[in-house]
């Protein structure tokens, strides 16, 4: 007999997905004539059917936030924003159960992390912007600094409730109000947060949400009514928005992919180095714009290393995110696992040596286990292009001279995460990696007072902290 | 390197030990407390938990260590131990019953065919502030008596002051007196305060013939804790790789409820493996776990909880 965990599923009872949704515009949810279908990754069932915003949808989401932005939110005193800022932040603790539950049905994200990290991180957000509402004059930005006016938000599905506060609460705190489109495969709590600004009597229009796809994200940026665009997501779709927003202007942020270095150097704390890299890679199914996809081991230690690593991946467990014990779940949608799959085939194609521990996948739904490349070379396409999966790069460096070279050899610069016992390393590099946040014995490790934001193709502009409120102020 | 295969018998030098010792992987006190947090995240139910409870109740030292202690006390707790639950036979005995040396005779006589052992504290314990002689006869009355482990303290201030050789030095006699029977040294974690030094006393207790590593006296706050058996567990796994030797983890000392206890079993699984689940290889050092584990033992069968009155208090 051996300690085999019982399965340990977190209720779905808790959350009441209603069969069809429609758009949040002006204060209450309205009919679109087109729909489209959320699924659950984990068993392809349909969840809902959720409206798809046309260009005429947008443009009313985007008057309903101008006539707010102009009557209501623009002219009130900081003091009053910031009390309905904590109200929705105490309604997403209050339902931060539910709402975890949600993100993980239609995500695929493990219920772990949704509850342990998404929740607590997305009310931490909003708290935190809460106090920044009545302090702007001390925020470094001017003594009267002014909102943008109507900012265009589109926000990508790895994150799907997080990247919202990210976007929302700092656009709301500086006095903006908001068009937010969430991912077209994670539409829901972007919805159950509409029901929260309801519940917390948010002025209508403050906060209008439009779901939908490419064409709805594109509506919504090309339009003339908004005075800021903010994107997370890929760099290629970064790029058009940049082209369209050019010549206007609408001011811009964007927040785009990675592919960053996770540096270990031979006096590392070796077993919490591997907790690092495990957590860099493999949280969130590497869904991660800021994953640590390229271990960059120094070679003394790099067979030491990578054993550990490979008898620690054996002890990941795959398979239902609901169940509480659930490290890593399921690849958010079919088009990324055949991404993931192409990626890591080339990886083999191009003679790097795949290895993944035995798991059992389970027969529905969208999987990968998790994967490490050893024998990886600099040009191989999987040390340079994100692959957004469970899915890592060894290489190995000599020097530290060398770990910054290679580390910046590349066309991001997102983060970075540098292991090692000596303090002084730790400032050596971290002056020199091109990389918008830096871990320094730890990664993936959030907080709402940090700014966050790239170098090179990663994009720019900071969410987060102080910093996070420049991109909302004139 | 040194050649660890010979480390126990040859004589080492002082300045080879401490070599080796400090040139151990540091350990990172933010990311090891981490990790140990989270593993306390598992959430064990139903057929898992009815498996841990009962494999933590064979895991037990049931242990008294007070001045007050009497023969009487301490044949009641024999009797606990060689039958924890009487109106229920298919629960397991206890692992062995803990006492101060001058009561083995007394558990002994006891335990006598019952299959728990008897463990005995030696050395100065607590402090482990005495002469070696004075050691080493405490050990010797302790077998002589019918200690089948005996549970010594290290030299903290030794070790604290550097003097590795000196604690090397000790465990190695102290083992040299125990023969077969078992070793289990208390680092006593709790003094020596930071990850770096369990890593290495660890390693230096296992290099001088422990066999069993413990963390605490109980005597000591912090007594066990969830990251210092994380470490502990990590350098039994990285010495049973490097030298072949299994060396079992004894965890003592505030370990009171069932949940506590799973939550130790969990990081064994998922850090040391499976081969280190059983009584053999590790150990829960406490007195009123034991009763806490029979109480949601009889919940998870009869779906009911009975009352702390319908356990004995011993």
């Amino acid at each position: 007999m051996s300690f085999e965990y019982a399965p340990a599923p977190e209720s779905r009872a808790i959350v009441d997905i209603k069969p069809s949704y429609g758009l949040f515009v002006d204060g209450e949810f309205v009919e679109a004539k087109r729909s489209f279908k959320t699924i659950n990754p984990a068993t392809e069932e349909v969840l809902a059917e959720v409206a798809e915003a046309s260009a005429d949808d947008v443009d009313r989401a985007v008057a309903a936030a101008r006539r707010a932005y102009d009557a209501v939110w623009g002219p009130m005193p900081g003091t009053e924003r910031a009390k309905y800022l904590f109200r929705i932040a105490r309604l997403i603790q209050e339902r931060s159960r539910e709402l975890a539950v949600l993100e993980s049905i239609d995500n695929g994200k493990p219920i772990r992390e949704s509850r342990d990290v998404d929740l607590p991180l997305v009310a931490a957000h909003f708290f935190y912007y809460a106090g920044w509402a009545d302090k702007l004059a001390y925020a470094g930005f001017g003594a009267d600094p002014r909102p943008l006016g109507v900012a265009g938000q589109v926000i990508p599905w790895n994150f799907p409730l997080l990247m919202l506060a990210w976007k929302i609460a700092p656009a709301l705190a500086c006095g903006n109000t908001v068009v937010l489109k969430p991912a077209e495969t994670t539409p829901l709590t972007a919805l159950a947060f509409a029901e929260i600004c309801a519940q917390a009597e948010l002025p209508p229009g403050v906060v209008n949400i439009v779901t939908g796809a490419g064409e709805t994200g594109r509506a919504l940026v090309e339009h003339p009514g908004i005075d800021k665009v903010a994107f997370t997501g890929s760099t290629e779709v970064g790029r058009q928005i940049a082209r369209s927003v050019a010549g206007t202007d609408k001011r811009l942020t964007l927040e785009l992919g990675g592919k960053a270095a996770n540096i270990v150097f031979d006096d590392a704390p070796l077993d919490q180095a591997v907790e690092g890299i495990v957590n860099g890679i493999f949280f969130n199914q590497g869904h991660v714009c800021c994953a640590g996809s390229r271990l960059l081991v120094q070679e003394s230690v790099a067979e030491e290393l990578l054993d550990r690593l490979k008898a620690r991946m054996a002890t990941l467990r795959v398979g239902d995110p609901l169940d509480k014990n659930t490290d890593v779940g399921a690849i958010n949608s079919a088009a990324q696992l055949s991404k993931i799959r192409e990626l890591s085939d080339s990886g083999e194609a191009e003679g790097a040596t795949r290895w993944a521990p035995a798991c059992e996948l389970p027969e529905r739904g969208f999987w990968f286990p998790p994967t490490v490349f050893t024998g990886v070379a600099a040009s191989h396409r999987i040390a340079r292009e994100e692959i957004f999966g469970p899915v890592l790069s060894a290489l190995t460096f000599r020097t530290p001279a060398e770990a910054i070279e290679k580390a910046n050899n590349t066309p991001y610069g997102l983060s970075a995460g540098i292991w090692t016992d000596k303090g002084s390393r730790i400032l050596w590099m971290a002056e020199r990696l091109r990389a918008g946040v830096v871990w320094a014995n730890t990664f993936n490790k959030f907080d709402p007072a940090s700014p966050f934001g790239g170098y090179k193709e990663s994009g720019f502009g900071r969410e987060g902290g102080r910093h996070g409120l420049e991109a909302y102020l004139r | 390197m040194p050649d660890l295969s010979t480390f126990a018998e040859a004589a080492i030098s002082p300045a080879e030990l401490r070599g080796f010792l400090r040139g151990l992987p540091p350990v990172d006190q933010v990311g090891a407390e981490e990790r140990a947090a989270r593993l306390a995240t598992r959430s064990i139910k139903t057929s898992a938990k009815a498996y841990a409870i009962d494999l933590a109740i064979s895991m037990v030292d049931l242990t008294t260590l007070e001045g007050a202690d009497t023969p009487g006390k301490v044949r009641a707790l024999c009797a606990k131990a060689a039958h924890p639950d009487p109106a229920d036979a298919s629960v397991p005995k206890v692992a062995a019953v803990c006492v101060y040396s001058d009561l083995v005779g007394e558990a002994a006589g006891a335990l006598k065919g019952t299959g728990v052992g008897v463990a005995s504290v030696a050395t100065a314990f607590p402090s482990g502030r005495a002469p070696l002689d004075a050691k080493l006869a405490d050990t010797r009355r302790a077998i002589d008596d019918g200690a089948s482990e005996i549970d010594m303290v290290i030299d903290r201030g030794a070790f604290l002051a550097g003097d590795y050789q000196k604690v090397y030095d000790e465990i190695v006699a102290i083992k040299a007196e125990c023969g077969d029977v078992h070793l289990k040294v208390i680092l006593e974690t709790g003094e020596l305060v930071t990850y770096d030094n369990v890593r290495r006393a660890s390693w230096l207790a296992m290099l001088a013939g422990a066999d069993f590593i413990k963390t605490s006296t109980g005597k000591v706050s912090p007594a066990a804790t969830l990251p210092v058996t994380l470490v502990m567990l990590e350098a039994v796994r990285d010495f049973r790789a490097r030298t072949g030797r299994q060396i079992g983890v004894k965890p003592a000392g505030g370990i009171r409820t069932t949940k506590d206890a799973i939550k130790y079993l969990v990081l064994v699984n998922e850090t040391a493996g499976p081969d280190w689940l059983s009584p053999d290889w590790f150990r829960l050092g406490a007195s009123s776990l034991l009763n806490d584990l029979l109480m949601q033992r009889r919940k998870l069968t009869t779906g009911v909880y009975g009352g702390p009155d319908y356990f004995t208090l011993d």
